[in-house]
């Protein structure tokens, strides 16, 4: 199903999915870099199979909170669980301890994550790419791994470049092949930051569209974009940050129909009349 | 002129100069792997560990780039007895060439994983690696392709400093070549023909680094490399840009 056949179903979103319990639950985060406070007690709580897009303006902080959620990050205050973990922290007679790198790795298998610039292993083909974390970090047969891997470059629309490398790919297939190569780890959650912004036009829907399947098919996704096209037709609920808090959050409708924040309006405004 | 192409010929042929050859190619093979393992470990230190560690490898570092190689082989073979260590002249041999090239390619080492993009990082914990599996799996093979040629002029330097070896009567080419010009005072030729096997040696080495080099560069190929869909889409893209 495309994007635009979604849009012809009335109540489509939330409605026809099921929403499972919270499966990311973020209270309080602070995050800064020296000086500059770019999380201010951010809390969100994201229920399983539900599709969270976060927008707002460059340095609003939405790329951080998303890198703190998959650990990339480190944050100075308030607490992350997602996916069954206390992200980078373990919890002993009340007192909170910091997780070693080794121990932080296994709670970021539960997560997937898919940048702006792809980020894709250059020095290995295609369906290298997608095998090397499953057979390498979780140990499993290579065969196996091949014949899912195969899968989802179907599921993704490249069935016939397992054998390419990276840099052999146009961005919109190079960011396809990298969403491959999330799912192959089994994700709780799928972690999307900026997924669109370094791509051209015309390659941008064919990476939407391979969001909005996996959205259909029930995938708890967390999207920071600023394709206002794909909040209205997959998201649950719209999200807008501005200067490191969230000030706005709603359901598609309401929040483009009708904002309760000044800078939501404001944001709608510029972006939509560009 | 007194100059003998007999002897030149005979020479370049010579059993005492063939396992002398043999030797200097062995000797570099050795050296230069146990080198380049030092040099990664050093180079680790350097960048990722404690106070100490970093100290430690930067004082190695300073040490052997800082002396001429030919004092390390003469205190490795003939000080360090003195000690009570006692080493053979090849495993004096080896350890000096390979402590004094493992300094070299800690920078070498470095410069590489440094030039890794940094969003490298980032994909490879995002699937969950530890530290020690995305160094050996993404940074350490994305870096090779840059330190590759750097490291091959290494190895071709490692050739002829063998040489220096001949002090401590390793028995590579150089010292082949004195040895045969003692016996019959042949001198030009006994180190013109010695000069001629490193000449071969480090062209063959030319050779063997170019495919090396070719196959860490097939994944970055040139512009050839492009896909039709690929082309096809920027084809696309330049037209819709189109006339301004």
């Amino acid at each position: 199903m495309t994007q635009q056949d979604k849009q012809l179903v009335p109540g489509g979103k939330a409605a026809d999915r099921m929403l499972g319990p919270p499966i990311v639950m973020i209270e309080k985060v602070c995050k800064s870099f020296g000086e500059n406070h770019v999380l201010r007690d951010v809390s969100l709580t994201v229920r399983q199979g539900e599709v969270v897009v976060i927008c707002g303006r460059s340095g609003s902080g939405k790329s951080t909170l998303l890198r703190c959620i998959d650990q990339l990050e480190t944050i100075d205050g308030g607490t992350i669980r997602a996916a069954g973990h206390l992200m980078g922290f373990r919890e002993r007679n009340g007192k909170r301890q910091p997780l070693r790198d080794a121990e932080i790795a296994v709670q970021q298998r539960d997560l997937g994550m898919v940048f702006q610039n792809f980020n894709l292993f250059p020095h290995i083909s295609v369906i290298e790419n997608i095998t090397l974390a499953p057979v390498r970090i979780l140990k499993r047969k290579r065969a196996e791994v091949r014949e899912e891997a195969r899968e989802l470059l179907k599921r993704v629309g490249l069935p016939d470049k397992e054998n390419a490398y990276p840099r052999q790919l146009s961005g919109g297939q190079q960011q396809r092949v990298a969403i491959a190569r999330a799912l192959a780890m089994k994700p709780k959650v799928m972690l999307f930051d900026e997924p669109t912004s370094a791509l051209d036009p015309e390659m941008i829907s064919e990476v939407l569209d391979v969001m909005t399947g996996l959205s259909e098919q029930g995938m708890t996704m967390i999207v920071v974009t600023h394709e206002m096209g794909f909040a209205r037709a997959a998201a649950d609920r719209v999200i807008l940050m501005h200067d490191g808090g969230i000030v706005e959050e709603a359901a598609p409708e309401k929040f483009f129909g009708n904002p309760e924040s000044e800078h939501t309006r404001l944001f709608l405004s510029k972006i939509l009349h560009h | 002129m007194n100059w003998s192409w007999d002897f030149f010929f005979a020479y370049l042929t010579n059993g005492l100069m063939l396992r002398g050859a043999w030797t200097t190619i062995w000797l570099s093979v050795i050296s230069m792997i146990i080198g380049l393992g030092l040099g990664v470990v050093a180079a680790m230190m350097k960048m990722y560990g404690s106070r100490a560690l970093r100290w430690i490898a930067e004082f190695y570092i300073w040490l052997f780039r800082g002396t001429p190689i030919l004092i390390q082989l003469v205190i490795i073979y003939t000080g360090l007895p003195q000690l009570g260590i006692r080493l053979t002249v090849i495993e004096s041999a080896i350890i000096g060439l390979a402590l004094n090239e493992g300094a070299y390619l800690a920078e070498v080492i470095r410069s590489g994983i440094m030039s890794v993009d940094k969003g490298q990082t980032d994909a490879s914990r995002a699937v969950g690696m530890t530290w020690r599996q995305r160094m050996w799996l993404v940074i350490l093979p994305q870096a090779t392709r840059t330190i590759i040629p750097p490291l091959g002029n290494q190895f071709n330097g490692m050739l002829k400093t063998t040489s220096l070896a001949s002090v401590i009567s390793m028995e590579e080419l150089m010292r082949s070549a004195q040895m045969l010009a003692q016996i019959e005072f042949r001198v030009l030729e006994s180190y013109t023909v010695a000069a001629v096997w490193y000449l071969v040696l480090v062209s063959i080495w030319g050779l063997i680094q170019m495919r090396i080099e070719a196959h860490y560069e097939k994944p970055f190929g040139p512009a050839a490399a492009v896909s039709p869909e690929a082309r096809r889409d920027l084809e696309k893209a330049l037209e819709k840009a189109g006339p301004a």
